[in-house]
């Protein structure tokens, strides 16, 4: 499967939710409408900055009924790679970008008896995704937000839609303070837990779900931009016959992309398994979710997109 | 162009159904090259193809309003050819939704959707409907949304869920099956239905098919090719009705073979649905005698060849040794043993009616 062809996106309204916090709305440039967004979906944008192209995901934070624009919030982090700190300080309303089709990795179970959605930060998104739909259904559901006490405020605005007669609450006391066992304990039999966040919140959520004897099946976490950075490595690329060197916060396949490489990729958060490619010499230090822990210790493929090499050179097959 | 629809046609009984010279043209002949064997065969879902069945997302074509009343009169005598459970609902205004837009903007003549807000009407003037409805308010319809649409298309529909890592058959309207219960089936993963399947298990093609389902996109709808072979161009080949339609087998001799055998094609498409992640599966069957084959060079000589070679547990599997061997006599002496191009492409423009 090859990603679908992107289209043009005009920038239509930008709103600062908070100093770190922007709301962007596109809307499709050649007029009409998008397709429905997919419910915990999210979508690819390409940014240039002069010659440096940059790719990050966004979940979609528009309900399905809406799809004369779609909405994504973006954070400034203090330490951006760049995709987020371009969009917060260089992309102006009427702007145009590339985006791609939108994809879902993160679905709500059909099955579920109840919903338990916890959200880490900017892991708000994709539970905003999911509101809609889950109202729609009319299905059982209950949101803890975790967030900053600057945070609060803030998110309370962006959940006040659907808060009316749910159980829905925004946590800005820390991590401490937040009794995640207790959660998880007290939900009834077919409950799935949906968890996205920082990568110790996701964790924390599946560690204590496990030792609470709930099923993995039953457990689901959003990788949202992992930590991709790490000591800089060489990597060879047979096939193309070039050597690329890859940086201390930049990612294998942003490396491949950069030295004007056609790499197959889809989610870039180590999910959607498009990127995986055969690894000919070295050892990978796996960082994805998609390869099985057997895949993962026969060593002989590696997710570019969030996974490095363990070692100075790696050697593999594109 | 303008397709004449022909609603008086039959799938039973008096048989009338019969193909235009246009229609035959766009037949998705089955076989690329001039054997068969079993493979993942799946190519994304573009419109344009090798005949004009793929020009649309979902193909309407001359026999639309007679499958369409072959439909509804099965669903009169056996209401569970249409099943839906109850987590699936998502998923049936998803797929309603999906048919719905794409054949209004394939067939603006035919089809027309109009919305306000979650207030939709749709039009459909071969059938002569006429419908508003609340988008999301099942009670708005006569009939669950899954049901609604599908009794609108040509095709068999089902709905896969996606859970655990597998697929789950949830859902289907089912009329025009090649052998197969959906009363029987739903509810059963990916492997359980696939089960009776011989030589495909062994060759790792149903693990690797459904890892690749897994992660079918939103917005890249994939197909592929089956197909089978039935005596008389009847639908509704179902193992409830086997007494009906099983007894057809015996009815073919060497001067009837060209007339009565007919290559029935399955034009499968997958499509991942927005707000549910299920899949949408349309099984589009198309069928075709051995006679209308014979016009077209190419194919007589490629389904001649495909047939004499085939690996008899295939041919055991689809139920057709009792009479393979004289579809094959048949056109023996219209394969004058040169080679053929490529690919399914009729490789001719016109066919003298």
């Amino acid at each position: 499967m090859t990603a679908a062809q992107p289209f043009n996106v005009r920038v239509r309204e930008i709103v600062e939710l908070a100093p770190s916090l922007k709301r962007f709305s596109f809307e499709p440039v050649h007029g009409g409408v998008f397709p429905t967004p997919p419910a915990g979906g999210h979508v690819l944008l390409t940014l240039r900055d002069g010659a440096r192209v940059m790719k990050n995901a966004y979940s979609l934070v528009s309900p399905p009924s809406e799809r004369s624009r779609y909405d994504i919030i973006v954070r400034l982090v203090a330490q951006s790679r760049g995709g987020s700190s371009h969009l917060h300080r260089k992309v102006a309303p009427g702007d145009v970008l590339e985006m791609a089709n939108p994809v879902s990795l993160f679905p709500l179970i059909s099955t579920a008896k109840k919903h338990l959605l916890i959200g880490g930060g900017i892991g708000i998104t994709p539970m905003l995704s999911f509101l809609p739909e889950l109202k729609a259904r009319g299905a059982r559901f209950e949101l803890h937000q975790l967030a900053t006490l600057e945070e609060v405020p803030v998110f309370e605005r962006l959940l006040a839609p659907y808060a009316a007669g749910e159980e829905i609450r925004v946590h800005g006391g820390g991590r401490a303070a937040f009794d995640l066992a207790g959660l998880l304990a007290r939900q009834p039999l077919g409950t799935h837990v949906y968890v996205c966040g920082p990568h110790s919140l996701m964790e924390a959520v599946a560690s204590t779900a496990a030792a609470l004897g709930w099923p993995k099946t039953k457990v689901h976490k959003e990788s949202f931009g992992g930590d991709i950075t790490g000591l800089p490595f060489r990597a060879v690329l047979r096939k193309s016959g070039i050597e690329v060197e890859v940086g201390e916060s930049q990612s294998l396949l942003e490396a491949i992309e950069a030295a004007g490489v056609e790499a197959p990729c889809l989610c870039r958060g180590g999910a959607c398994g498009q990127c995986a490619t055969p690894l000919v010499e070295g050892e990978a230090e796996h960082r994805d979710d998609f390869l099985s822990a057997e895949e993962k210790a026969a060593g002989t493929l590696i997710m570019t997109c969030v996974s490095r090499a363990r070692g100075p050179r790696i050697v593999i097959d594109l | 162009m303008t397709v004449q629809f022909k609603p008086a046609e039959t799938f039973r009984d008096t048989f009338t159904y019969k193909k235009s010279p246009e229609d035959l043209l766009r037949f998705p002949f089955p076989f690329p090259e001039d054997s068969y064997m079993y493979s993942v065969n799946i190519e994304p879902h573009v419109r344009g193809g090798p005949t004009a069945a793929f020009q649309a997302q979902f193909d309407v074509d001359e026999h639309y309003i007679a499958e369409c009343k072959e439909r509804a009169r099965i669903l009169a005598e056996d209401p569970k050819r249409c099943q839906v459970l109850p987590h699936m609902m998502t998923a049936e205004w998803d797929s309603l939704e999906m048919i719905m837009e794409n054949l209004a903007a394939d067939y603006p003549e035919h089809f027309t959707l109009s919305k306000d807000g979650d207030a939709w009407t749709w039009v459909n003037r071969p059938l002569g409907i006429q419908q508003s409805f609340i988008f999301g308010k099942a009670e708005t319809l006569p009939c669950g949304p899954f049901e609604y649409i599908t009794r609108q298309a040509q095709g068999d529909f089902t709905l896969q869920d996606q859970r655990e890592d597998n697929l789950f058959v949830d859902g289907g309207m089912v009329t025009s099956q090649a052998d197969w219960s959906l009363e029987f089936d739903i509810g059963m993963s990916f492997q359980e239905w696939h089960g009776p399947v011989p030589l495909a298990h062994e060759k790792g093609v149903f693990d690797r098919a459904l890892k690749y389902l897994l992660r079918l996109q939103y917005g890249q709808p994939v197909r592929r090719l089956n197909w089978t072979m039935t005596v008389n161009p009847r639908l509704d080949t179902s193992p409830e009705n086997y007494p009906v339609w099983g007894p057809d087998k015996a009815s073919v001799t060497p001067e009837n073979v060209a007339e009565k055998v007919h290559l029935r094609v399955e034009l499968q498409t997958l499509y991942r649905l927005p707000r549910s992640n299920a899949i949408l599966f349309g099984i589009r069957c198309y069928l075709t005698s051995v006679a209308d084959i014979a016009k077209v060079p190419k194919w007589r000589r490629r389904l001649h060849r495909v047939l004499r070679d085939l690996h008899p547990d295939i041919a055991a599997y689809k139920g057709i040794p009792r009479y393979q061997q004289m579809v094959v006599d048949y056109l023996a002496p219209l394969d004058d043993g040169s080679a053929t191009s490529p690919g399914i492409a009729p490789d001719m423009e016109k066919i003298e009616a």
